[in-house]
């Protein structure tokens, strides 16, 4: 039987590639929201570097996804930059999990337009307004001639919710583009001069030279007569001077264990809060202090 | 030598092994219908199916009320197959029947490969060239804004579906008998005029057949069309409008469901509608291949 040793070989070659990593590492899922999956992603590594007995696998598809891997079991944590539903919470309880809140980081939802647009500022009003489709034409501000294309992500993201619920308090206009990700919104936001969109700031955070190549963030106004507020600056975002704010969520099944636990300590530490920062986030608030101390159970 | 029973054994084990693995691919298409008519049909303890068919407003997860209409999700991707199989048809037919009819065998079988290569292109692929090359093409040739629209998408289903179309028609062209066309030219026709009078409505089925198969392959098309139409469910004017197909609804919406809610159900409906037409189409182009082959013998 000329084929056994090839049959042989093929099976141990097999066992030693399934055998290649030590069982006693721990592999932790992180699944979710789109806008924090770059911030997490590099936390993780600096915390895998650290601790060479734990593996994490960070991935994005936005917070609903997210949450519902956590609720089907598909993942240990999941990243949500709203907060879950009372749906959801039913739903969960009712297959058996229990998920547990934290705060990470804060995250300022920064309103981009093309660099080349002459508008530098807006109010709430006036956002709510262009994204339910009562403007439509940038004239209608004080710029140019030309409509207003509106970008937006797709229903399972944390950040279209969060928009939808605490900006408009009503439905998006039929026409808003969709975007699946948030690098991609970015992207199309530069090709396009009557574009607008939503992202989170850490996706249009400024170089060196204080710039976004290709991409205007502007200043918000909490009313009319208010002065314009930049996210740029981090003291505007922790003080709460720029309106737009929301807290960056994560969620395990019951309190973590663990090395999942020992993860989440590490975000909340200096270093992970210091990597927050660099990245565009802001550190979490006090407000969430005791929430947070509570999710790890101490 | 074996004995001859032995091998009638390998023999009968063979068959049984091919036939189950036919009964298998029927199982599975069965099984798959029956799963989405089954959760499909669910919808409509919610929602009506006058609702699904002919309202425009698709919102399941809405701030208000939810809507579950599906007429502007089918309007769009009837309008991207519409408008890929406008720029792919005469490609396609010209391309096969240049192949078959004019070009020296050493460029048909240079080009006939690189045309199926074209198949092999993953459909992320053709949505990222999309993003980053046709869309602002038509944006700037266009004056548009931007071009995330149904156009794009066209354009792109249309290079996907093109080697469908040139492989079969290609077929259907070479399966005319010559004693036609020799008897064209004994009349005194020249090439062009026997391949437009004589060729092509002889393996028009065949043609026909082809082209359905490129309908099918176009309306199935999901990640190219999610990437580069720009996803609006707003019902499409023209095609500069950005469009939601319901491939695309169902890729971006199945990921975040809740199982067993009406928007859950909402999307098997969508899947079997989807199906039917597919089917539709695919039963179409059979039977016309059917009687081409016939015709052709």
């Amino acid at each position: 039987m000329r084929f056994w040793p090839f049959i042989c070989f093929a099976l141990v070659s097999m066992l030693c590639a399934c055998g290649g990593r030590p069982d006693h590492v721990a592999n932790i899922k992180v699944k979710g929201s789109d806008s924090e999956v770059n911030l997490v992603l590099s936390i993780a590594e600096a915390f895998m570097d650290q601790d060479p007995q734990v593996s994490l696998a960070v991935t994005g598809g936005g917070s609903g996804l997210g949450i519902a891997a956590l609720i089907n079991g598909k993942t240990d944590i999941a990243n949500s930059s709203r907060e879950i539903t009372p749906e959801e919470m039913a739903l969960a309880q009712a297959q058996g999990i229990h998920p547990e809140a934290m705060v990470f980081a804060t995250d300022a939802l920064a309103l981009a337009v093309h660099s080349s647009n002459p508008i530098n500022e807006l109010d709430l009003a006036q956002l709510s307004a262009i994204f339910r489709g009562k403007i439509n034409n940038w004239k209608e501000l004080g710029g140019k001639d030309m409509p207003i294309s509106k970008y937006g992500r797709q229903s399972s993201s944390g950040t279209y919710v969060y928009f939808r619920e605490k900006i408009l308090g009503a439905d998006f206009a039929e026409d808003v583009i969709s975007m699946t990700g948030t690098a991609q919104l970015v992207e199309s936001i530069k090709q396009d001069p009557s574009a607008i969109g939503y992202v989170s700031f850490g996706y249009v955070q400024p170089d060196k030279n204080g710039q976004t190549p290709g991409i205007k963030v502007l200043k918000i106004k909490a009313h009319k007569d208010s002065i314009g507020v930049s996210p740029t600056l981090l003291a505007n975002v922790t003080s709460g001077r720029y309106p737009i704010v929301r807290p960056l969520f994560h969620y395990t099944n019951g309190h973590p264990q663990g090395k999942i636990k020992a993860f989440l300590q590490y975000e909340l530490s200096q270093k992970g809060q210091t990597m927050a920062i660099s990245e565009g986030f802001a550190p979490v608030p006090p407000a969430y202090f005791s929430q947070n101390q509570k999710m790890l159970g101490q | 030598m074996k004995s001859i029973h032995a091998r009638r054994r390998a023999d009968r084990f063979f068959a049984r092994m091919f036939s189950l693995a036919a009964g298998l691919s029927v199982l599975a298409l069965l099984a798959i219908f029956g799963m989405l008519l089954i959760n499909g049909l669910r919808l409509f303890k919610d929602i009506s199916l006058s609702d699904f068919l002919f309202s425009s407003d698709w919102n399941p997860e809405a701030f208000g009320k939810p809507t579950y209409g599906v007429l502007s999700l089918l309007v769009s991707t009837l309008l991207v197959t519409f408008g890929a199989l406008v720029i792919a048809v005469p490609l396609g037919i010209g391309t096969a029947a240049y192949l078959s009819e004019v070009a020296p065998a050493r460029v048909r079988d240079t080009l006939k490969p690189i045309i199926e290569i074209l198949a092999a292109i993953p459909s992320v692929t053709i949505g990222f060239i999309g993003i980053v090359l046709t869309g602002p093409f038509i944006a700037r040739q266009f004056g548009l804004e931007n071009g995330f629209n149904a156009l794009n998408g066209s354009i792109l289903l249309s290079i996907m579906a093109l080697p469908t179309i040139i492989t079969v028609a290609e077929e259907a062209i070479q399966a005319v008998p010559n004693s036609y066309k020799e008897a064209a030219y004994a009349l005194g026709g020249n090439k062009f005029t026997t391949l437009m009078r004589i060729t092509l409505p002889s393996a028009f089925s065949g043609i026909i057949a082809a082209i359905m198969l490129g309908v099918g392959r176009a309306i199935g098309e999901t990640m190219t069309v999610l990437m580069a139409t720009g996803n609006a469910a707003a019902m499409p004017h023209g095609f500069f409008d950005s469009v939601k197909t319901m491939t695309a609804t169902i890729a971006i919406e199945l990921g975040e469901v809740a199982y067993g809610t009406t928007h859950y159900y909402s999307l098997f409906a969508v899947g079997a509608l989807l199906f039917i037409m597919s089917l539709f189409f695919n039963l179409l182009a059979e039977t016309l291949a059917a009687k081409y082959r016939t015709k052709g013998q």
